[in-house]
């Protein structure tokens, strides 16, 4: 489905597909120059264009950009340390630190409308109610071309994740759905028994795409031998991320690009072109990059650069 | 002295290519070509990682590359000081002339010069003195602030690191090299004898801490260059917060790394920085 009255991709501020090279790519009703975006909470584009300027949207890397996540209320984040140098990757406990909804839309909406891609707005509520609210609340922004539902929280009452249980998720899907008719991503979690069960879930609910792998659940005790030893991140646990997650993503992205119909985004450990093809040959209509990001702010053009040289040599994808 | 304004920097990490690396005591002076980097103002950093074997350690790591201070820079050339206290900064101790270097930067948020008629007192701890280099020549090079050195040290090879600045007054945990004791005792004297001045610091967290308490204490203004773990540098992996005054969090790499005293109620001990 398109973005509904005037906010579909050709209202975008600033909005641009260039097809001419064949590497476009139709995504629930936007026109995306490439297939390459970023995973949600891995490139804070406001403070991105402190510290590289105007440089940063001459050369955006992203063919749409997703942002951090969003909640109803402001939050602060997690104490330190907030990281972890895993084996080939990273354990993040960052706490979704953010502005709230009112200050997402007050102070950063109008920075972000100036990019030169689709902004997909990505939210997160602790209940059914808060996830209809934020959504509903996105729908009347012309500003925003999509919006991705955060799924990876922990219901109040059982403590399992809300996107873990496809029965939930259905209900919460149902309800954004209700709330919207821009597209709707869902970022699934890997931390379920049956991820290809809540993919199914999140269709019937009315999404329109789903994305995966979110990060892993991960933890790291403190180095200081001898004691009592104590878990690292001031959050306890964290997300693992980074190559390490890479062939968890691609088994995950195959089976669940198996099980829906609807297009699947793919994200998992890419650090370069052959990685992302990888996903979009397991199913993926879209690769995002995240942790490698952090290494080089310049990933996502590497990476569509990348997939458009493969394209052409014949080494790529099908072309049809 | 007017405001220091950093240029952006390039939006991709760059390959340099490593001119030498020189012993400086128990450190290393790292000198790479560095022709197209904008002009770094004095506190800004670099994320740094070898072109080749980053990653594949024990425990397979580095994987992030590493904030490093900008020490020094002259004509196409940047320079780094380096220490080796884990996996990153062990692999960038064995670079060798010729090797590759991958930077992003300049980042972050430096120094501010002194206000008017205000003498500018460095008060560097460890690897820490290294963007002491660079500001001291700045400040020189406006010659308009008188400037003072305090460096202090663990021992004697880590004391031959004060080489890196010259008119350095020097103290060490051990006695080996100058005054033995704690810096902070230096810098007592120092604002005794003459209170008009802004202190610029960079050291180990309990270091900057007491040098912030001292500074709150006799209302002399200082600016804090912080060390935090941080994936990204640029704002992206929000891994480097430290709380400030009021509640909330600074982000080290974008609202730091140097931050001005009266934005903490204390400097926290730096947990989690990739070393």
């Amino acid at each position: 489905m398109s973005g509904g009255e005037g906010a579909g991709p050709g209202a975008v501020p600033g909005g641009r597909a260039d097809h001419d090279d064949g590497d476009g790519v139709e995504f629930c009703g936007l026109s995306l120059a490439h297939p390459v975006i970023n995973g949600s909470g891995t490139f804070d584009a406001i403070a991105a264009r402190r510290a590289f300027g105007p440089a940063l949207e001459r050369d955006f890397p992203f063919a749409a950009y997703v942002s951090k996540t969003i909640t109803l209320a402001a939050r602060e984040g997690n104490p330190a340390p907030r990281l972890w140098e895993a084996p080939g990757g990273l354990i993040n406990s960052i706490g979704l630190p953010n502005k709230g909804l009112d200050g997402y839309i007050a102070e950063d909406l109008a920075q972000l409308a100036e990019l030169p891609v689709p902004l997909i707005t990505n939210v997160m509520g602790f209940t059914v109610e808060e996830f209809s609210a934020l959504v509903g609340a996105c729908d009347q922004r012309p500003e925003i071309a999509a919006i991705e539902l955060n799924v990876s929280c922990p219901n109040v009452k059982t403590g399992l994740d809300i996107g873990a249980d496809p029965q939930q998720l259905a209900q919460v899907v149902g309800a954004c759905r209700a709330s919207t008719r821009k597209p709707l991503i869902v970022k699934l979690t890997p931390n379920a028994a049956n991820v290809p069960a809540c993919a199914a879930a999140a269709q019937d609910g009315g999404a329109d795409a789903v994305s995966l792998i979110n990060t892993l659940r991960a933890m790291a005790l403190s180095p200081q031998a001898g004691g009592e030893r104590r878990p690292w991140l001031g959050g306890g646990t964290g997300g693992l991320s980074g190559p390490a997650i890479r062939a968890v993503a691609l088994a995950q992205v195959a089976a669940v690009a198996a099980r829906v119909s609807i297009p699947v985004v793919g994200m998992g450990g890419v650090q370069r072109a052959s990685h992302a093809r990888d996903l979009i040959d397991a199913g993926a209509t879209l690769v995002a990059v995240g942790t490698e990001t952090f290494r080089d702010p310049a990933t996502g053009a590497r990476v569509a650069a990348g997939l458009r040289a493969l394209r052409r040599t014949g080494e790529g994808f099908p072309t049809a | 002295m007017s405001e220091w304004r950093a240029a952006p920097a390039p939006f991709a990490r760059r390959l340099l290519t490593v001119l030498d690396i020189d012993e400086l005591g128990a450190y290393r002076v790292l000198r790479v070509a560095d022709v197209e980097t904008p002009e770094p103002r004095p506190g800004q950093f670099a994320m740094l990682a070898t072109a080749e074997r980053w990653g594949g350690g024990e425990d397979e790591r580095p994987y992030l590359p590493r904030a490093c201070s900008i020490a020094r820079r002259r004509i196409g050339e940047s320079h780094f000081l380096l220490e080796d206290v884990g996996p990153g900064t062990r692999r960038l101790c064995e670079l060798r002339e010729g090797d590759g270097l991958w930077a992003l930067g300049p980042l972050g948020r430096g120094f501010q010069p002194p206000r008017p008629r205000h003498r500018a007192i460095l008060v560097g701890g460890g690897v820490g003195i290294a963007p002491l280099a660079i500001l001291q020549d700045a400040l020189e090079a406006e010659a308009a602030t008188d400037v003072t050195v305090l460096l202090g040290f663990r021992d004697g090879a880590r004391a031959q690191g004060a080489a890196l600045l010259h008119g350095a007054r020097v103290a060490t945990d051990d006695g080996s090299v100058g005054h033995h004791g704690l810096l902070t005792e230096l810098l007592s004297q120092e604002l005794y004898r003459d209170s008009r001045a802004e202190v610029y610091a960079c050291g180990p967290a309990p270091m900057l801490e007491a040098v912030r308490a001292m500074c709150a204490t006799r209302d002399v203004p200082a600016q804090l260059a912080l060390e935090a773990g941080m994936a990204c540098g640029f704002g992206a992996c929000y891994g480097c917060a430290v709380p400030k005054r009021g509640g909330g969090y600074l982000r080290v790499c974008v609202d730091g790394p140097v931050i001005d005293a009266g934005e903490l109620d204390r400097v926290c001990e730096h947990a989690g920085a990739p070393s």
